[in-house]
This record gives structure tokens, sequence and C-alpha cells, in this order.
């Protein structure tokens, strides 16, 4: 495995009585796209949050590219990035307004030249004056990913990137993805519900079940450890507990 | 040390800063709302002052005594609207989750969120101190540096309530964001905005001499009724205030981090 760029030991968050995430531990090796995979409630949107620290985990370790992020985080948050579904941006403002504030907080030498790099590589001119909330849920997506990749994020962490895109935009969304990676050697975490795009995208795959990590390989070693035909039949396998592999188990990274 | 690892950046705070107004700037009624009430408060009590000034001898022996009340009350009210109505936009809109992943950090935020309110409060009550000159010929202005001293304590009250409003609805949510509006006019009556904190009952008294506005409205009538300016009040509203700062300050960062540890950062509403 390449040095990792993400490095999580047992890391557990519990809400009272229920355990969101159960101890996992895993690595994500650098300049790599893997991927989170899971049903509803699996653990990855909780896990991504506690990744960039926006939550606290109740025990466990995350260090990302090297530091600490439970004492550290500020040394490496500039270096990062998100795109989720479960945060937003203001609707009031424009997609330039919103892009400019966001370049300033990153700290951005050339704000206006960004914009306009990613504003034609997202292609969000035509939109770029209008406000947020008046965007297409597809446009908002692009935004959004637009917003993630201000300041040319190492590590990139992507909660369903193309949820509710069609096809096409979806389609291109990937492709931008890949070029971004491999133009600039990040190293990309997704979550997704999207077997095609894991399939696509991932080099690897770390499935999740009820909080904790139940299998682990290339979306290609995954389909002949279970005897399918696709990842999505081996996530149904996995999520209806009929997999050909031991349930819950733990995978060491 | 490059920009987003610096513990404190003007620019992060600046970038906070123009996102208020950006928002300001794309929504007229914000900005007319801006005026609107200090505006309606000024012509409303410029008439009470003149029904005043002749049916009331105490009244009559400073006749700005109620605009510059409501004048000073409404920087305090301002100032603290400012800083928890900029911090709900944040909640409104699901933006925290994406301000947080950046290196921006919580008291950065805390500062910007001051620093509108500060633009905020003095537009809005400056314009309508702009407005009592023509309509009642009286200038707020006239009070010279005390006034400064008065603005800058009210203001800092204002500052204090609006983050632990803000702090209390980060924790408890949007559902608890009346407090907004129900906090500070809990204080009002013990505040001795309109009237000498000599009118309360003796116990009461004991807690307004606790709030820093009670020693700054008392300071405004030694002004305009003894021609005295009282370093004694001043200096104790400065002291409460710095404890009300701090503590505003405190209530905030404090729910910052339990919105941490319960997963708040990403699930803001009601």
């Amino acid at each position: 495995m390449k040095h990792p760029a993400i490095q999580v030991r047992n890391l557990t968050k519990r809400y009272g009585d229920v355990v969101a995430v159960d101890s996992v531990s895993f690595e994500v090796a650098a300049g790599t796209i893997s991927a989170l995979l899971g049903g509803n409630g699996a653990g990855k949107t909780t896990t991504i949050a506690m990744l960039l620290g926006l939550l606290l985990p109740t025990s466990g370790e995350i260090r990302v590219l090297g530091e600490d992020m439970l004492h550290h985080r500020y040394r490496v948050l500039g270096r990062m990035n998100l795109s989720s579904p479960y945060v937003d941006l203001p609707y009031r403002l424009t997609v330039w307004e919103n892009l400019s504030v966001y370049a300033n907080l990153y700290g951005l030498r050339h704000v206006r030249k960004r914009l306009q790099q990613l504003s034609q590589e997202l292609d969000l001119e035509a939109f770029l004056h209008r406000p947020y909330g008046t965007l297409s849920a597809g446009q908002k997506t692009r935004v959004a990913l637009a917003k993630a990749l201000l300041n040319e994020p190492e590590v990139l962490l992507l909660d369903e990137p193309t949820a509710s895109l069609d096809p096409d935009t979806a389609d291109r969304i990937r492709s931008y993805l890949l070029d971004y990676q491999k133009s600039s050697g990040a190293t990309v975490l997704l979550a997704s519900h999207n077997m095609p795009e894991v399939e696509r995208l991932c080099s690897d795959v770390i499935m999740m079940r009820t909080g904790a990590i139940v299998d682990r390989g290339s979306p290609r070693a995954l389909i002949a450890r279970y005897g399918r035909a696709t990842l999505e039949e081996v996530f149904l396998a996995i999520a209806r507990n009929n997999g050909q592999e031991e349930p819950r188990r733990r995978v060491a990274p | 040390m490059s920009e987003p690892t610096r513990m404190f950046s003007p620019r992060r705070i600046g970038a906070m800063v123009l996102r208020y107004v950006y928002l300001l700037r794309g929504s007229w009624p914000r900005i007319l709302e801006m005026f609107y009430w200090p505006a309606m408060q000024i012509i409303l009590w410029g008439f009470i002052s003149q029904f005043f000034m002749l049916h009331s001898s105490w009244v009559a022996q400073a006749s700005g005594v109620l605009l510059a009340a409501v004048l000073l009350w409404d920087v305090m009210f301002r100032g603290q609207l400012g800083v928890s109505l900029a911090f709900f936009e944040e909640m409104y809109s699901r933006n925290l989750g994406h301000l947080f992943v950046s290196p921006l950090r919580p008291y950065e935020l805390v500062l910007a969120l001051l620093a509108i309110s500060f633009i905020r409060t003095t537009i809005g009550v400056g314009g309508a101190a702009l407005l009592a000159i023509p309509l009642y010929h009286y200038s707020i202005f006239e009070m010279g540096l005390p006034l400064l001293a008065f603005f800058t304590n009210l203001l800092v009250m204002g500052w204090s309530i609006g983050l632990l409003v803000a702090g209390l609805v980060l924790r408890y949510g949007l559902g608890a964001e009346s407090l907004a509006w129900v906090a500070i006019f809990a204080l009002a009556p013990v505040s001795g905005i309109y009237y000498p904190i000599s009118v309360l009952p003796g116990w009461l008294q004991g807690i307004a001499w606790l709030l820093p506005s009670a020693h700054v409205f008392e300071g405004m009538r030694a002004v305009l009724f003894d021609h005295v300016f009282r370093f004694d009040l001043l200096t104790n509203a400065i002291v409460l205030n710095l404890v009300y700062i701090v503590g505003g300050a405190a209530v905030f960062l404090r729910s910052f981090h339990a919105a941490r540890v319960r997963g708040l950062l990403l699930r803001v509403g009601e």
C-alpha cells in the first residue's frame, strides 16, 4: 500500500446507547480514490464528518496527511475539502459571491483567476451571477463541487457526489473527478450508494453496515469473492446479510 | 506560515464580513429594515417627547432625554440582533458544515459577527439619529465624547447577549430563535432606559446594578440633567461588560464544542 493519506484507528461514535460507528479502522492510500459503501445508517456520513472534525468521536484516532485531526485539525483543513448534500451554501448569495467568500476563507492568492478556471471546467458560467438558491439540483451539485475544489485539496471527501443528478451530468462529474485526481494526485474518499459509480472511480471499497466495516477490497476482488456479477449484487448480499463472507468482519488495514 | 494554518487571520474575518455584506446588498427588504425600525422608534418617541415637554416638568428639564434613551436602547437592541441574526443566517442556509471544514476558527466567526453587528447598528441607529435633527431639532451628537462611551458600552452588552443567544440556539436548535427577541426585552425594565433605577423596588435595583446598561442610562441622565459625566458609572459599565462579553463568548464557544460532540453542525434546524 502507498503511504496513507488517511489513517483511522478504532474510531467510535456513540449517541447515548446508539452506536453510529463501531470501532472502525482503515487507511486510505495517498493518490487513490476509495469508497465508503453501505446502506442508510451504515455510518458513512458520520465517519466522513469525524474525518473532518465536524463531529468529535467518542474514541479512536484519526490522522490525515500525517496530522492528528483531534488535536491539530487546523494544520490540514486548508489542504482538505468536502462536498456533501447534508450541508449547503447560502441561498441568497450568487454563485460567484459564495465561491469568493470561500476562496478568501481558504486564503487563495488569485481568487478571480481560480473562480474563472473552475467556472469553465465545471460549466458554471451561465449561472455564475444567479443566486445559489435559484439553481437546479444539478447546478447546485456542480457549485458545491467547485467550492470543494477551490483550494485544490490534497484530500477530498465527497458524500454522495452525484446524488440527484441526471445520468449525463453525473457522468460528466465522474469524468471530471477522475481527471482532477489524476492531474493533482489527490486522495479522494467518497461515500456513495451508486455502485456503477464506485466501480468506475474507485480502486478500493470499504463496505460498512450498522456502523462497522464488514469487508474491503477492490471492486473486482469483492465481486469475485462473493461470486456475484456486479458490485451492486455484492452490496445487496452484504446489506441483507447473506454474503458468502462472515458478516461484520473487521478488516485490518 | 501559510494563510490557512495561521491561528488568526484578518482575511478570513473579512471573508465572513463580506458574506454578510453580500447578503445585505442582495436584499432590499433587509436594507430597508435596518433603517425602518430605528426610524419608526424615533418618530414615535419624538411625538411622545413633544407631548411630555408640555406636560412633564421632569422631561422639560432635558428635552432630549427620551430621544437619547430610545436611540441608545436601539444601539443595544440592534447590536444584539446584528450578532444573533447573522449567525441564524448560517443555520437557515445549512452553511455551518462548510464553514467549519474550512480553516475558519470559531473565534474568527465571532469577530466577524461583531463586525457586521457594528456596521448594521451604526447605519441603522445613525440614520435614526440623523432623522431626529430635522424632525425634532434634536441632535444626540451634541452629547459629545460621552456619547461614544455610552454607544460602545451598550453595543458590547448587545454583543454579549447576541453571542449568548447564538450559542443557545446552536445548542437547542432554531426552535429557540425567539430568544433573540425575548432575551433583550427581559432586560429593558431593569435597565432604567426611560426612568431612574431608583424607581424600581429595592430588590430589583440590586439586579439592575448588575447590568452595564443600567449604569449607562444613569450616566446618560447625569449628562443630560446635571451636565456631569459620571466616571464611576462608566467604570462600572466597563467592568461589567468585560464579564458579560467574556461570558457570552464562552457560552458560544462551549456550545460550538457541544455541537461538534452532538453532530449538530451537519444537522442544524429545529
